[in-house]
């Protein structure tokens, strides 16, 4: 079974404004793709439309399809809560919720309807130590999650997030409230994971894209610009705005 | 890569009955708010249902321009009442408004800190006393008082002195938020070009925050007006124009109270009461229209 | 002659500092006078006895009665109207009239819930004054706060913890029960507490439908008071000796200024509790 995700004339509006314009993208599984782009551009919208985060929003009008593993997400039958899911996402700002860490782990296996003590427990610690966190916090598990530093509180949400055994991971600018150094474990972090995961992230910043991803999309007005693998597109662009944003002429 | 490796623990079957309780949750809480919605339907549709039918029985103008009630002779004018709430609720405003702006600017401008938050605590004190309380202080205390200047004492002025002490902590609270709304800069500009503490606060920053201040005053009227054991206890509740603020008097909602038991069921007499109730409410819809009016315009 | 601005600041401040000083004393003299009176009226034959010696044991257990059952009614009632309202309910024209509509019943005055109380209740529904029908009427009157007050505490929650519960796969029912719910039930409680601020301190909506039963309430079809009307019914209604009379009411009104005071105290702390865990800077085991 294939875990890639196909986007097939992808439109999202919100309300009257198109935010995204027939958007075709082919992310390949267990890779790391990113989406660059200046800000409004429709990088956000497009991550959020594959685990249907979108639904959310009000007056969010989707058109086309988003494939995942061959089924397309938004088909009448398909119900949201399944697709996120196989879906993890990791927000912007750390988003721990205002319980301990275990349980926050905890919170996904047990919304799926899991009680048993142990098996939590150790779904906690493997999550914790795939994200890189076991031995930082292994002896406060009771700890509120809140009192972590912001670079523990994002790798917290990725541990979450993993918890939950999606296929696919979304982030969308994970490292923007941190500081470097938490951003460099992140980093290091996603070349681990993309073993096992296929990554979509959202960056704001070209050389965060360079450095971690393996295939790069730029967009622009709500369009996709330029699809390639990372080292083409920054070696050699073909298209002409691709070129000035990765050269800093504008954004 | 093997599916097996990916999966490093099991989770239960994905499929489960929280779709169905997500499904029924959500019928549940919009029942909730359904009936919510019927209930304010309900009162409004009663009270026009029991009422309305008076206003055509009795007439109009004979109903809000009469001045006997009388159940022998099927008489039914309230503009006594209607008069008898008109002045409580001015004569309360007249007290409780400069009243009300002084211990506002008092607390948001002249107070040191810990005497405001002293004095805050004892507004919000006064909000959650029963209103059977003021009343029966307003008894005690006030009635005797006033006997002294002429008549029993229960009169008008007991119940406007009363209502006044009700109001002022809404009115002191709402008039203190909208004082400190106003932009800081406004009051520092004025002290920038040379005004004193005082001119600073009464000709800028008073008159920034008028919309709310008024706001405030409207809904302590809309207090006064609806309310009805504590002016029940000290007005006198007596059918007739009060010719001066010692003679004692009766309001809507007193008039109401006083008769609700008595009216027999199916009766003109408690259609009219019901009738009395569509005129309080359409004055406290007129001063809620007005506060809601004058709060949007300080957003 | 006109003040110079020195001296108008001098009088204008010494005036404020005297409305300031003159609500203080307000309240000193009213709370203060009320226990001055009542407190030598209290004694334990006065919390036990029945109404008939002088007591007020009925009355307690009458307050008791009704707001425990307004509660039932309006609480479930309104906590699930104010989820629809901050979760569920799609914004547009009807929904805000719909809270309109709310704000308005807000201001009704508690005589005309009494009138309407007594018409639909009492006439059409019961055929009886009773605890049921002044419950049903009170649950009316405070239903307005309990919606509000729990739907602002709602909204409060961050939308970032509700987008992290949706993104772990649980369902909008899971993420209100086990994210939204928990977050604003200090909110939600000091909703509650208001209502029983409410339900003890209104006395006009009753007036006519609890049914002023001097006897103590053993169902819910029974009549009864509770403490605020027991006061106004000793202040003005009851026959006998004034001056014993007011002196039980002076007593009735120290037992419900405490009442209220604990309330106010208990929705004081509970909300500042709760800004400071929406804030994630409080302990987050509730």
């Amino acid at each position: 079974m294939s875990f890639e995700i196909t986007t097939k004339d992808l439109d999202v509006f919100y309300g009257e404004k198109q935010a995204l314009k027939k958007v075709n993208l082919c992310v390949n599984e267990h890779q790391i793709t990113a989406l660059m782009g200046p800000s409004g551009c429709g990088k956000s919208t497009l991550l959020r439309s594959l685990n249907r985060m979108n639904d959310n929003i009000a007056g969010v009008r989707v058109e086309g399809q988003v494939l995942l593993g061959g089924r397309d997400v938004y088909a009448p039958e398909v119900d949201a809560v399944e697709i996120r899911q196989r879906v993890g996402m990791v927000f912007q700002q750390p988003n721990p919720l205002p319980k301990s860490i275990f349980e926050n782990i905890a919170f996904g296996p047990k919304v799926l309807g899991m009680k048993n003590k142990t098996a939590l427990e150790e779904i906690a610690e493997k999550s914790l130590r795939a994200a890189a966190l076991w031995d930082e916090v292994k002896d406060e598990l009771k700890k509120s999650a809140l009192a972590l530093s912001g670079g523990q509180q994002q790798r917290l949400c990725i541990a979450r997030a993993l918890a939950i055994q999606p296929e696919v991971i979304l982030m969308d600018e994970p490292c923007s409230a941190l500081d470097p150094f938490s951003t460099l474990k992140i980093e290091e972090l996603m070349q681990v994971l993309k073993k096992r995961y296929t990554i979509v992230i959202v960056t704001h910043n070209m050389q965060q894209a360079a450095r971690v991803s393996d295939w790069t999309g730029f967009f622009l007005m709500g369009k996709l610009i330029e699809y390639d693998e990372t080292a083409e597109v920054f070696s050699r662009p073909k298209d002409k705005r691709t070129e000035n944003y990765i050269t800093g002429r504008f954004g | 890569m093997v599916e097996s490796e990916k999966t490093w623990h099991n989770l239960p079957d994905r499929v489960s009955s929280r779709y169905l309780i997500d499904k029924l949750s959500r019928r549940a809480v919009f029942a909730c708010a359904a009936i919510s919605l019927l209930v304010l339907v309900a009162i409004v549709a009663f009270i026009l249902r029991e009422g309305l039918p008076a206003f055509i029985q009795i007439g109009v103008g004979e109903f809000l321009f009469g001045a006997e009630w009388s159940l022998k002779g099927q008489e039914f004018g309230i503009l006594p009442l209607v008069l008898g709430s008109v002045l409580a609720t001015f004569g309360t405003l007249i007290i409780a408004a400069p009243l009300s702006i002084a211990c506002a600017i008092f607390l948001a401008e002249v107070s040191p800190k810990r005497v405001a938050n002293v004095l805050r605590s004892a507004i919000e004190v006064l909000v959650g006393i029963p209103s059977v309380v003021y009343g029966l202080v307003g008894m005690a205390v006030l009635v005797p008082v006033i006997r002294k200047l002429g008549g029993s004492g229960y009169s008008l002025l007991a119940g406007i002195a009363v209502l006044s002490v009700m109001v002022l902590p809404t009115m002191t609270t709402i008039t203190e938020d909208s004082l400190r709304a106003v932009p800081r800069g406004y009051k520092e500009a004025a002290l920038a070009l040379g005004a004193t503490h005082w001119q600073a606060v009464w000709r800028v920053t008073v008159p920034a925050a008028k919309s709310g201040i008024a706001a405030a005053f409207v809904l302590g009227m809309g207090r006064a007006i609806g309310e009805t054991m504590a002016v029940y206890m000290v007005i006198g509740n007596v059918f007739a124009f009060p010719t001066s603020p010692l003679d004692p008097a009766r309001t809507m909602t007193t008039h109401i109270l006083g008769q609700i038991q008595e009216a027999a069921v199916g009766s003109l007499h408690l259609r009219a009461l019901f009738a009395v109730g569509i005129v309080l409410m359409i004055f406290i819809l007129i001063f809620n229209s007005i506060a809601f009016a004058l709060r949007r315009r300080v957003q | 002659m006109k003040l110079s601005p020195k001296i108008s600041q001098k009088v204008a401040w010494i005036a404020m500092w005297i409305a300031g000083v003159i609500v203080f004393l307000v309240l000193i003299g009213l709370v203060g006078f009320v226990f001055l009176r009542g407190i030598p009226t209290l004694s334990p034959g006065f919390l036990s006895k029945p109404i008939t010696e002088g007591g007020i044991l009925p009355a307690i257990i009458g307050t008791i009665y009704l707001v425990l059952l307004t509660l039932a009614i309006a609480v479930p009632l309104g906590l699930g109207a104010a989820i629809y309202l901050a979760e569920y309910a799609p914004k547009g024209k009807l929904t805000s009239v719909v809270r309109y509509g709310i704000e308005t019943l807000a201001g009704v005055p508690s005589i005309v819930f009494g009138l309407f109380g007594m018409a639909l209740f009492v006439i059409v529904l019961i055929g009886t004054q009773s605890i049921l029908a002044g419950a049903l009427t009170m649950a009316c009157l405070v239903l307005p706060t309990m919606i509000r007050t729990s739907e602002e505490a709602i909204k409060a929650v961050p939308a970032a913890q509700r987008e992290a519960s949706l993104a772990l796969g649980a369902t909008k029912w899971q993420t209100i029960t086990r994210v939204v719910f928990p977050a604003a039930l200090p909110g939600i409680i000091t909703a509650v507490i208001l209502c029983v601020g409410r339900a003890i301190e209104e006395t006009a909506c009753l007036y006519a439908t609890l049914g002023l039963s001097l006897l103590t309430p053993t169902s819910i079809f029974h009549g009864a008071r509770t403490l605020s009307l027991h006061l106004y019914m000793l202040a003005t209604e009851m026959p006998g000796d004034r001056g014993a009379l007011v002196a039980q009411a002076m007593g009735t009104a120290v037992i419900l200024i405490c009442m209220v005071m604990l309330i106010n105290f208990l929705a004081h702390h509970l909300s500042s509790r709760y800004m400071s865990r929406i804030r994630g800077t409080g302990s987050c085991e509730f």
